[in-house]
């Protein structure tokens, strides 16, 4: 049984980084081809580092999506709250159907739908640029939104009413009592939530491709142009190194995890033993 | 964990911020460019990386910072539907000749100050004043290009390497790739039956969609640009596409694939140019850019990245150039310089109305299902 | 002094408030946008109202010969792949996640963030990666000759359109399921096994109703995606076309409203499916 659960966790892993060995193999290629291998050769790491245009978009990709999740994270908090909190039923159910649709709705559809709504508002004011940074960063908020709140809903449930109401008593504000006492308590579903939040931006091409405009272009958008001329290992090179960073932050931290944990274990020990002492 | 993903999101934070300030600074003007993607010297190979020069030489001369923000478009109906929702603002675009036609009608370019475009000098008169800007008012061209039928050698028979009849050779059938989009791909049919690409009359495109419905059984794939990698590794051994994309197929090639390249009797010319939208918030800058494009670094540069064939006499014209490119490469990509003019105004795509952009969509759409 | 029920009755207005932000937000950029998708689904390009689009939706057939309108066979492609998709992933992701969910935490750990590293690397380029892979002379007929087998033929076909979809949701499907069994009582399991129920059993009766919302929200993330995708069906799909591709093309043709109309649909049909889900759940869960 172990074995078969250990060969059938291989093969998913197997199936789910096969065209990551892939990409990784022709970021090597010795020409320009992603499908034929010519030979071993650096020049595709070096050309991405000379790359403004790819780095650029690198850098709004990663900046678009830090700043989509953080707002989804603290809009999309303070919502799950304000939800929890409702006493009437309907408003709890619309809000609920609400927070569902960007879920439902396939990423094409929220992706028109926005576009032909900042087209008609631009219009309506007349502006010439509606389409820029401010725009996708909505449109990147609004689909990571659901994502964070029920994600933080579940806890909150879980969460023990009469906490809050403790710490008032004891003589906390409002403020405090939200800040010390239920926000910890959220914080495990808060921070699955950024971290979806994150990903779902970052990874998102359709979304970005209707409602983005000039001086903004993601690294997805910049892919999916290079349609007349093809995409270069340059790409693969890129997508090789996002992928060595995680993978080195994933150890370093395992590391340091286990370093913490092997240190707490010890200082139990000893308090311990030092109990066992005193008694 | 979750302590990792907190840690790369804290440091992407402080990335992004620190880039988000580096990138501010007063007095400096912006110019947003809109080009094909891939479609630019970027720096690679030692190669100059035209943007950032542009803006080092901009500095240099005007002792004024610009920052381009130079975006990228999958198609010419892409940025057109960018360009006409009005929702945003472009200084520069790069689209096809096609292309430019529709917009000049519809009042969506501006005319240029060729004042401040003096390089406009370096380009021969051949490449003036062709059909789809008759006048020479808004249009700088940057690359022009002649589509060609590349097939591989090992398993095409030479004798029936000819003409369009390549294309629809049920010999092959199952190995012929096609273009995935209208233009292009009603081109091979029209010219295989000699019919005007241009026509206004529909039975001529009835005619061309006929050819095209006989074809779609043989064909393997619609494609763009999956076509490097199935012409490469021998996964189709019959494709239509631009010329100087071969060269590119060719260096890159699997051992058992022999690729090579022939013009049929007619076939399409195609200029991109460089134009300056109505959206435009900053004409003397995009002229400036314009001319820059065309001063002699720069172009040399592009031109080779690219592949394509420049209309620029400065860059055809240099030995450099000629040498870098090589001579098969020369007389492919220049094949018949001095005619261009004609050849071109006989064979090269115009606008069509919209009732006829409608049908011609309708066919294609039927073609294709 | 206040009363004790005064001050979390203030404590829950103020939270309550909270709720402002995200309601107008929810109003501006989810419910608004809809009516432009309604709203240029039922006009003309002149703005006028009109019901040709979506009756064009339901009519049109290429060809007088074919059975069904071409648009309605079209959706039935494409949900028919996103279906065997969803099932797929289903059937892959359920035991991958109940695995997940029994090992050690520190393993969960680097299982979840193992399955979660090629969401950060970008979909276009991982398909196409798959494109390498799966054509005619591509590495797995490599690897297939190697060992005297083959060649197989996939690329082109609905499989290499299901393996790319398979491939880029298989994560949105284990993660929520993942999340729920974490959470699940082991003490519930012993019990059911004490009473006598066997592993099928257990399963049956206690495991799966019990994930069954992690259920739902996977399949909701892998079947939304899915019928809508249009770059897997060009990369992977050969020369057939699924909705997405038709929307993508109408819309590249400069037709607003029928791509308009084609996604309102769409969207509608979604909706009752999810609905017609979510329902029988709820009802499966009560009972």
């Amino acid at each position: 049984m172990k074995t078969l659960s250990r060969i059938y966790t291989g093969l998913i892993l197997l199936f789910l980084f096969a065209p990551i060995l892939i990409l990784i193999i022709f970021s090597f290629n010795g020409s320009s081809s992603t499908a034929v291998l010519n030979g071993f050769s650096f020049q595709w790491y070096e050309e991405l580092f000379h790359n403004s245009n790819i780095l650029e978009a690198l850098r709004n990709t990663l900046l678009l999506a830090v700043s989509s999740a953080l707002i989804a994270t603290v809009m999309g908090t303070a919502a799950a709250v304000g939800i929890f909190r409702l006493r009437s039923k309907y408003l709890r159910a619309a809000l609920d159907t609400v927070t569902n649709i960007p879920m439902i709705n396939p990423d094409i559809i929220t992706g028109i739908s926005l576009m032909l709504m900042f087209v008609f508002a631009g219009r309506l004011f007349g502006l010439t640029n509606s389409l820029n940074f401010g725009t996708i960063l909505i449109a990147h908020v609004t689909f990571c939104l659901p994502y964070v709140i029920l994600q933080v809903l579940p806890k909150l449930q879980q969460m023990d009413k009469a906490l809050p109401e403790a710490a008032m008593d004891l003589g906390c504000t409002h403020l405090r009592a939200f800040f010390k006492v239920e926000l910890p308590e959220l914080f495990p579903g808060i921070l699955t939530g950024m971290i979806m939040a994150f990903t779902l931006s970052l990874d998102d091409f359709v979304i970005s491709y209707f409602t983005s405009g000039p001086g903004f272009q993601t690294l997805p958008v910049l892919i999916y142009s290079m349609t007349k001329k093809t995409v270069k290992p340059t790409i693969y090179a890129l997508a090789t190194i996002i992928f060595f960073v995680i993978l080195a932050l994933l150890t370093a931290t395992n590391l340091i995890d286990s370093d913490t944990n092997k240190a707490m274990k010890q200082a139990r020990k000893k308090k311990e033993t030092r109990k066992q002492a005193a008694a | 964990m979750k302590k990792l993903l907190s840690v790369l999101l804290c440091a992407a934070m402080l990335l992004s911020v620190g880039w988000m300030l580096s990138a501010c600074g007063d007095n400096t003007v912006t110019l947003n460019v809109y080009n094909w993607g891939e479609y630019i010297s970027d720096g690679s190979e030692g190669s100059l990386d035209t943007v950032k020069a542009f803006e080092a030489w901009y500095q240099e001369t005007y002792n004024q910072k610009v920052k381009v923000n130079y975006t990228t478009f999958a198609s010419n109906e892409d940025m057109y539907n960018k360009l006409s929702s009005g929702a945003v603002s472009y200084d520069v675009v790069i689209p096809s000749d096609y292309m430019i036609a529709k917009m000049i009608e519809e009042n969506m370019l501006l005319p240029l100050n060729f004042d401040n475009i003096p390089n406009y000098a370096n380009i021969d008169e051949n490449f003036r004043g062709l059909n789809y800007d008759p006048d020479n008012k808004y249009t700088v061209p940057y690359t022009y290009g002649v589509v060609g039928i590349i097939y591989n050698a090992n398993v095409v028979d030479e004798a029936d390497a000819q003409g369009w009849d390549l294309l629809w050779n049920e010999k092959y059938s199952g190995q012929i790739l096609q273009f995935n989009n209208p233009r292009d791909a009603f081109g091979t049919a029209q010219y295989k039956l000699d019919l005007n690409v241009n026509s206004t009359d529909k039975a001529d495109w009835d005619l061309a969609y006929e050819e095209l419905k006989k074809q779609e059984p043989l064909v393997q794939k619609y494609v763009m640009d999956e076509i490097y990698n199935m012409m490469e590794i021998g996964e189709a051994a019959i494709a239509v596409y631009y010329a100087g994309d071969y060269f590119t197929m060719v260096d890159a090639q699997a051992e058992d694939v022999d690729l090579r390249f022939y013009y049929p009797d007619r076939t399409n010319y195609f200029v991109d140019a460089m134009c300056i939208p109505s959206c435009c918030k900053n004409q003397k800058l995009a002229e400036i850019f314009i001319n820059y494009m065309l001063s002699e670094e720069p172009a040399i540069a592009n031109a080779e990245y690219i592949y394509y064939a420049s209309p620029n006499s400065v860059v055809y014209n240099s030995p450099d150039y000629q040498e870098e490119m090589g001579e098969e490469a020369m007389d492919i990509l220049y094949m018949d310089v001095a005619n261009f003019k004609t050849l071109y105004n006989q064979y090269g795509f115009l606008n069509q109305s919209n009732e006829m952009l409608e049908y011609i969509s309708e066919l294609w759409h039927k073609v294709r299902s | 002094m206040k009363s004790k029920n005064t001050v979390s009755a203030q404590h829950g207005f103020l939270q309550r408030m909270l709720l402002t932000p995200y309601s107008i937000w929810a109003i501006l950029f989810i419910v608004v946008p809809l009516f432009f998708i309604a709203f240029y689904a039922f006009t003309d390009s002149q703005m006028h109202f009109t019901l040709d689009n979506m009756r064009k939706v339901f009519t049109y057939r290429t060809s007088q010969d074919r059975s069904m309108p071409y648009y309605v066979m079209v959706f039935g492609r494409s949900f028919k792949l996103a279906v065997i998709s969803t099932l797929i992933c289903l059937l892959l992701g359920y035991p991958f996640a109940y695995r997940i969910a029994h090992a050690s935490p520190r393993v969960q750990g680097v299982l979840i963030t193992v399955i979660m590293i090629p969401m950060w690397m970008n979909f276009l380029i991982r398909t196409y990666a798959w494109m390498v892979i799966l054509q005619d002379k591509g590495i797995l007929n490599g690897g297939l000759g190697l060992l005297g087998l083959g060649p197989i033929h996939v690329i082109g076909t609905e499989t290499a359109v299901i393996i790319g979809m398979v491939y880029d949701y298989l994560p949105y499907m284990i993660l929520p399921i993942y999340s729920v069994m974490a959470k699940m009582d082991n003490r519930l399991l012993e019990a059911a096994r004490d009473l006598g129920c066997n592993g099928f059993g257990v399963l049956r009766r206690v495991i799966w109703p019990l994930s069954l919302p992690g259920v739902i929200s996977g399949v909701n993330m892998v079947l939304i995606p899915s019928v809508s995708t249009f770059y897997i069906s060009q990369k992977l799909g050969g020369k057939m076309k699924l909705i997405g591709d038709e929307i993508e093309e109408k819309y590249a043709n400069f037709d607003f409203n029928g791509a308009a109309a084609i996604a309102f649909i769409m969207m509608v049909l979604l909706l009752v499916v999810m609905a017609l889900l979510q329902h029988r759940a709820t009802k499966r869960s009560v009972a």
